[in-house]
């Protein structure tokens, strides 16, 4: 059994035996990401498993061993994981747990200090947790090298396209459940081509990504457009369908098409920040410069992205961080940077722009970022835009199914009834005043 | 013809209306329905089935509660909102908005332009559902609180943000005498604040405005607050005959878009769903056989006091009263704890005349046999009961409890407590009362809350919760506060559950709530070993069950769990060991008067709700005052940092040293500027700026910006801000300053120094929400402090833009501000190690409060400084005394500045054996969810005790008070060792 080594503040540390003989807990995020980041960690030599477990169980541990006032996010994560341990048939003493952290001014990076807490009081602190952040954390057992940044910037990048093009796809498919046979089918392609070393630079990518929205604007679809609702949010929030109840699924099953922004965003947003943190208030120019590289990087693999989907000529693309980054001024600085920060604002103000008006602003209850940039900007933006049709919903767990699902209906009742006024002034052939 | 019918299913209601071809209505019904939704909307329907049998009819469901009826019954749904609009753009088309009240949904919509509707978020309790359980508690129906609302002469302010923040406001007006008339208006006056604030949200209600809903229909109090609080005259306040049933007409309307069906088809698909139940989320039930309760009975009726007779016994006696917040308990016993007499009842609001009562009983019963030697009071009225009869002691709640489970079980080492409003926990550690647990303003989930449950299902509370005794899959409800109980409650009616499943899942939240919110424990050993369950709560069967249940390990209930505070208070006057009692005797009792009046004290800016008790023979009791100016006495001036900071920190305003020529510029009071201001102010005095501040904080500023708060969670001090900048605009400065700050000042005593979000980015949203603001220059640039070279650079660039003022002068300015925001820090620091030196000198006691530097805004603290150095201790802050200890790893993030500060203090309290940490905690304050933990783990690790002071919008004390003693019972206990 592999040796417990502390660190000079005594933290537990991952060691490179450990790496050997542990396997990893991952939680749950966004299940096409997340399972390729999981093979991509695989093929590293790590011991990685994707957790799955959800209900009842997982909330309670959460409530157990976590404080009940912190966001539900940390409370879900924390209880997934701790009802992994206990109950999910791994040996307490071969296990790990991955967390990320993302720094900042949020609650959200005090995640991985509320798990420590939490396996403490579970009796579980003998389990090392590895922090997955720029540095924040470091570990003998596990390094998150430039290489391995770039794969994970790669498995990024096709779960954003193919989640993307899913979801333009599955509302309107002729055979229910062809356009998840088909995300499994490119996650399993994918996942070859990783091991093959494949895949892997820009060029091959391009030829993928067009391959992938090829496959997919081939699958039978069928009806008139939907109503199409966007989903913005806290991440963890706007992603997991564990934390939404089934958001996604939801608006599907109310005839919605739901429009996800994806990860890419976040990302290039995360290290935006340090470079806007060089520019409002002084700093090293090296740090500045690094940041714009990696930047830079991520941001043309967007653009491969967006070229790949206006190429389809049968998918919607998303704009490029630079122009959401345009559509914040008025709204907010630059540095609004903790939590999802101006990114939030910007998501529903390019949803709009782009012809989704109706949006879900999901936010874990009393989450702080959210006050500003999520239910704060919603009066301007509809002073900005009378058609806008946002609703703010707030997660947690004692908030109810019905009372969400009761308000996202009065968000779609508005929807429809926009939507049909428009239909019927285009028939009469009226001038429509624009919208936005 | 063709009828058209509309079903309203809502959370307490339904409502059932059938329409003709002209929008006629022909029938209209609105019931409760008890919990049983699917069954009462078919019974309704079935009684037009002679109007309507046999045609072919458009049935739509709308609702809260409709969405599932609608679901299992394979019927058409229109959300209410939506059907609501509907009606009324039929039948008051000229209406600019919509007030909606429901069950407990409160919903607003605004016409002209763009349609706006507006619910209320997941935590919002200022509805129908809300005003049932205040009339509860005020033990009156709820046509009779309309009525008593009719007849106020004051409005006390009650937090109007959810249900149970106005409870623990209203209980102890009530307890304190105040006249119900006022009280009954203030809850209705709370209903308005909290629907303006909550759901307006930056747009204006103006115009011609139509008033909805069942409670708005039938109460005209409601109506009447409404009304005058709008502004409105008889024109623009419209009430439709049929308010009451809108959404349902509403739904009738929109029933045009769906197909038709026979009625006798539609009646026959509601009420096959009505056997129809798909629960999910179930747990074990309570017990499984009669056998096994039986058992249960009989351990627990063990635990019992010795046997005693009031009609034979001579001899002493002593007498415990305790005047809780919605019951009083009385006990008369002997030397050995034997129960002579007892007494549990609600105090329906007025315990006075309940003790009075009782005191006459008491006294026929002891005839000349039996002598009191000793009368003691705890509890809510604990001033008032004393008062008004003399007692000879009165003592802390928790401290009365001890005493009381101590008889029972000496190794006791935790007890819990859970009374009707209130839940108290504490651990037992050498004798004295340790580490006080009591449950927030957020989760007062607690007996009342299954009383009025109960109530409103239509069961008395104890035949409720005997029902979930046997309850084969109780529904699980979380664990958070009553109004998300409420929610869960109308989900797992929706699902279709039993009563008894539902009173059982309630007893089990109770339990959670207790255990997980309040205590936060993990397991069973973080209580103790010798675990006492009190209060009347406990007298459920179920929720004793269930708190066994949840802890794996039996518990010791006495049966007398009801009066334990009272029992407890009669153990400690018995232990004074008097001669003769002070307590008022029969003869005087017989000449004993009682009245009450509220007064708005003006003796200083905290404006205490008064309530002066006027007894016979001129005897007089003030109450609701936080310090004894209004008793006559001077405010004792005891060394008090909060105070001193404020007072120094508002006078930094106006030209300075400055000559004020390029213009007023406008600071807001609130959030960090109570730790920038002495910055700022010297650097805009340095350029000739004249600051203008804006003024003290009080609840009328705050009502001022109420309206333009989008986010209604979002703390208290924040909150604040919309007023501040509303009042700078009105002064008319020139501009108004309030810079973004995502980086406090670098102290490096954490891993970063970061501000919360909401003090980092509150300017960006008060330009997006408070209109006002586009009058003046509002300047939100992001700055950065901690980097004085940079700041210097950019901060001239600024000024030079937006002011023209020469870099040079600019780069002078900062500098000074710098040294002068230094100086206030060490000023700070001296000051407060002079009050330490005084405290020593003086032998008093001194206590650390711990929070934001905004905390010592009375209006945000409530004046519990003043409450604090009342009891005769010291009050210094954190900011006083975090450069005392460095930097040291923790087992959290340290990466706010403030917070940092807080862990450094605690850290030095650990030291120094006459301090005690107290830490004030704004609800809502994300970060606090993180510090208090670690907080508490620094000061228990270094043998403190940990007392934290939740604080809202909320002015009432007694709970703060109650713990404020209880430490100090504990210190002195501790002493005493």
């Amino acid at each position: 059994m592999a040796e417990l080594i502390y660190n000079e503040n005594g933290r537990l540390l991952f060691t490179k035996e450990m790496k050997r003989e542990y396997t990893i807990l991952m939680p749950q995020m966004l299940p096409v990401h997340f399972g390729m980041f999981r093979q991509l960690l695989l093929l590293e030599g790590y011991k990685v498993d994707q957790l799955n477990n959800c209900g009842r169980a997982v909330v309670d541990e959460g409530l157990k061993y976590v404080h009940n006032d912190t966001c539900y996010p940390a409370l879900l994560v924390i209880g997934q994981l701790i009802d992994a341990i206990k109950n999910g048939g791994y040996d307490p003493h071969k296990v790990a747990l991955f967390i990320t952290q993302t720094g900042g001014g949020c609650r959200a990076s005090n995640y991985i200090h509320l798990l420590r807490k939490a396996l403490e009081k579970a009796g579980l602190e003998f389990v090392p947790v590895i922090s997955v952040s720029f540095g924040l954390e470091k570990n003998p057992g596990f390094a998150l090298s430039l290489s391995l940044i770039r794969k994970l910037v790669y498995g990024m990048m096709y779960g954003d396209i193919i989640v993307n093009v899913a979801n333009q796809v599955r509302p309107y498919e002729v055979e229910k459940g062809a356009a998840d046979r088909m995300v499994s089918c490119w996650q399993d392609k994918l996942i070859d081509l990783f091991r093959r070393g494949r895949g892997m630079s820009r060029r091959q990518m391009r030829r993928y990504f067009d391959e992938i929205c090829a496959d997919f604007a081939a699958i039978p679809v069928a009806g008139e457009p939907k109503v199409r609702v966007g989903v913005v949010g806290e991440i963890y929030v706007k992603f997991s369908s564990l934390c939404n109840n089934d958001l996604e699924q939801f608006l599907l099953s109310e005839g919605a098409e739901p429009v996800v922004p994806g990860l890419t965003d976040f990302m290039i947003f995360k290290i935006y920040n340090r470079v806007a943190d060089v520019e409002l208030y002084g700093g090293k120019w090296i740090k500045k410069a690094l940041c714009t590289v990696g930047m830079k990087y991520i941001e043309a693999c967007q653009r491969d992205m967006i070229g790949a989907l206006e190429r389809s000529g049968r998918f919607r693309a998303p704009g490029t961080f630079a122009n959401l980054h345009r559509m914040i001024s008025g709204y907010l600085g630059d540095g609004n940077k903790m939590g999802e920060g101006w990114l939030l604002t910007a998501e529903m103000l390019e949803l709009i722009h782009s012809g989704t008006p109706n949006i879900v602003c999901a936010q874990p209850f009393g989450c702080l970022p959210n006050h500003i940039v999520g239910k704060g900007m919603l009066r301007k933006i509809k002073d900005d835009y009378p058609m806008s049709n946002v609703v703010a919903i707030d997660y947690d767990p004692g908030a109810t199914r019905i009372n969400q699902e009761n308000r996202i209906k009065l968000m779609l009742a508005n929807a429809r009834q926009t939507a049909a006024r428009q239909e019927s002034r285009d028939k009469n052939e009226t001038p429509v005043p624009a919208a936005v | 013809m063709s009828f058209r019918i509309g079903i309203d299913i809502g959370s307490t209601t339904v409502k059932v209306v059938v329409l003709d071809d002209n929008d006629k209505l022909l029938f209209r019904s609105y019931e409760r329905h008890y919990s049983k939704a699917r069954e009462r909307a078919a019974q309704t329907l079935r009684c037009v089935g002679d109007m309507l049998c046999g045609q072919r009819v458009k049935l739509v469901v709308t609702g809260s509660a409709g969405l599932g009826v609608a679901r299992a019954a394979g019927l058409d749904f229109v959300q209410e909102v939506y059907a609501t609009a509907a009606a009324v753009n039929t039948y008051i088309p000229d209406t600019d908005a919509v007030i909606e009240l429901g069950g407990e949904d409160a919903k607003i919509i605004f016409f002209g332009g763009a349609l706006e509707e507006r619910m209320n978020g997941s935590c919002a309790g200022g509805t129908g559902a809300f005003i049932d359980q205040m009339a509860t508690l005020m033990n009156v129906t709820v046509d009779e609180l309309d009525a008593l609302s009719l007849k106020h002469q004051k409005i006390y302010p009650i937090a109007s943000r959810c249900g149970v923040f106005a409870k623990s406001d209203i209980q102890p007006i009530l307890n304190q005498g105040g006249r119900k008339e006022d009280v009954a208006a203030s809850i209705f006056q709370a209903v308005v604040d909290q629907t303006v604030a909550g759901l307006t949200q930056g747009r204006e209600l103006k115009g011609k405005i139509v008033f909805l809903g069942g409670p708005l229909h039938f109460l005209m109090g409601l109506r009447a607050r409404f009304v005058e609080t709008l502004g409105l005259d008889s024109e623009h306040a419209v009430f439709p005959e049929d308010g009451d049933c809108f959404a349902a007409m509403g739904a009738a309307l929109c029933s045009g878009d769906y197909a038709s069906v026979e009625f006798d088809e539609a009646l026959e698909r509601l009420e096959r769903s009505v056997d129809s139940t798909s629960l999910l989320d179930t747990m074990p039930a309570l017990f499984e056989n009669e056998a096994q309760y039986e058992r249960f009975l009989a351990r627990h009726n063990a635990s019992h006091p010795p046997q005693a007779d009031v009609s034979t016994y001579s001899g002493p006696a002593w007498l415990g009263i305790d005047a809780g917040s919605t019951t009083t308990k009385m006990a008369l016993i002997t030397g050995d704890g034997g129960l002579l007499y007892t007494y549990y009842h609600s105090n329906q609001g007025n315990p006075v005349s309940i003790v009075l009562e009782q005191l006459r009983e008491i006294y026929r019963l002891c005839g000349s046999r039996i002598e009191i030697k000793g009368a003691a009071v705890t509890g809510y009225g604990e001033d008032l009961i004393k008062n008004a009869f003399s007692c000879d002691l009165g003592l802390v709640e928790t401290v009365a409890h001890y005493k009381a489970a101590a008889h029972f079980n000496p190794e006791v080492d935790f007890i819990i407590d859970i009374g009707g409003q209130d839940m108290k926990c504490f651990k037992i550690r050498n004798g004295a009362v340790d580490s006080i647990m009591l449950n927030e303003a957020c989760s007062s989930g607690c007996g009342s809350f299954i009383e009025t449950f109960a109530r409103a299902l239509g069961y008395s509370i104890a035949d409720f919760t005997r029902l979930g005794l046997f309850a084969r899959n109780p529904v699980n409800l979380g664990s958070r506060c009553t109004v998300f109980m409420n929610s869960s409650v109308k989900q797992a009616q929706k699902d279709g559950a039993s009563v008894e499943d539902i009173s059982a899942g309630l007893s089990t939240s109770i339990v959670k709530n207790a255990v997980y919110k309040v205590i936060r424990a993990a397991s069973a050993d973080d209580l103790g070993k010798h675990i006492v369950v009190q209060g009347g709560t406990f007298y459920n069967d179920a929720v004793l069950r269930a708190f066994e249940q949840e802890l794996g390990r039996d518990v010791t209930r006495p049966t007398i769990a009801g009066i334990m505070g009272a029992f407890g208070a009669a153990l400690a006057a018995r232990d004074l060991g008097l001669e003769k009692s002070a307590l008022l005797d029969e003869q005087a009792l017989e000449r004993f008067t009682h009245s009450a009046k509220p007064v708005t004290c003006g003796l200083c800016t905290n404006h205490c709700s008064l309530t002066v008790n006027a007894f016979d023979g001129g005897r007089r009791f003030v109450s609701g005052n936080r310090c004894s100016r209004p008793l006559g006495g001077e405010k004792a001036e005891q060394p008090d940092l909060m105070n001193y900071k404020y007072k120094k920190l508002r006078a930094m305003q106006g030209r300075g040293e400055g000559s004020g020529m390029r213009g007023r510029i406008g600071i807001p009071f609130g959030l960090n500027m109570y730790e920038n201001l002495p910055f700022w102010y010297t650097f805009f005095t340095k350029l000739d700026f004249e600051v203008v501040l804006s003024p003290d904080s009080s609840r009328k500023l705050y009502l001022k910006g109420q309206r333009t708060i989008p986010s209604d969670t979002v703390c208290y001090p924040a909150k604040l801000l919309h007023g501040h900048v509303e009042a700078l605009v009105e002064q008319g400065v020139d501009a108004i300053w309030y810079p973004c700050m995502s980086y406090n000042n670098d102290e490096g005593i954490g891993e970063n120094h970061y501000n919360c979000p909401v003090v980092a980015y509150y300017p960006e949203l008060l330009a997006a929400n408070v209109p006002a603001l586009k009058k003046t220059k509002f300047l939100a640039p992001y700055v950065g402090l901690w980097r004085k070279k940079d700041f210097k650079k950019r901060i001239a660039a600024l000024m030079k833009d937006e002011f023209d003022v020469p870099p040079k002068q600019t780069a002078a300015a900062a500098d000074a501000a710098y040294a002068a925001y230094e100086a206030y820090l060490t000023d700070v620091r001296i000051t407060g190690q002079q009050y330490i030196d005084h405290a020593r000198r003086s032998g008093q006691g001194i206590i650390v409060v711990c929070g934001r530097p905004y905390h010592i805004d009375p209006e945000i603290n409530h004046g519990i400084n003043d409450l604090i150095t009342s009891f005769g201790f010291v009050l210094v802050t954190e900011d006083a005394l975090s450069h005392l200890e460095g930097y040291a790893p923790r087992k959290v993030l340290n990466q706010w500045t403030f917070q940092s500060r807080m862990y450094n203090a605690a850290r030095y309290v650990c030291t120094q054996p006459d301090m005690q940490v107290v830490q004030l905690v704004s609800f809502g304050c994300g970060t606090d969810a993180i510090t208090t933990d670690e907080m508490r783990s620094i000061l228990e690790q270094g043998g403190k005790l940990y007392t934290q002071l939740k604080i809202d919008d909320i002015s009432n004390l007694g709970a703060v008070k109650i713990r404020i003693r209880s430490l100090m019972a504990a210190i002195q206990a501790r002493k005493e060792q």
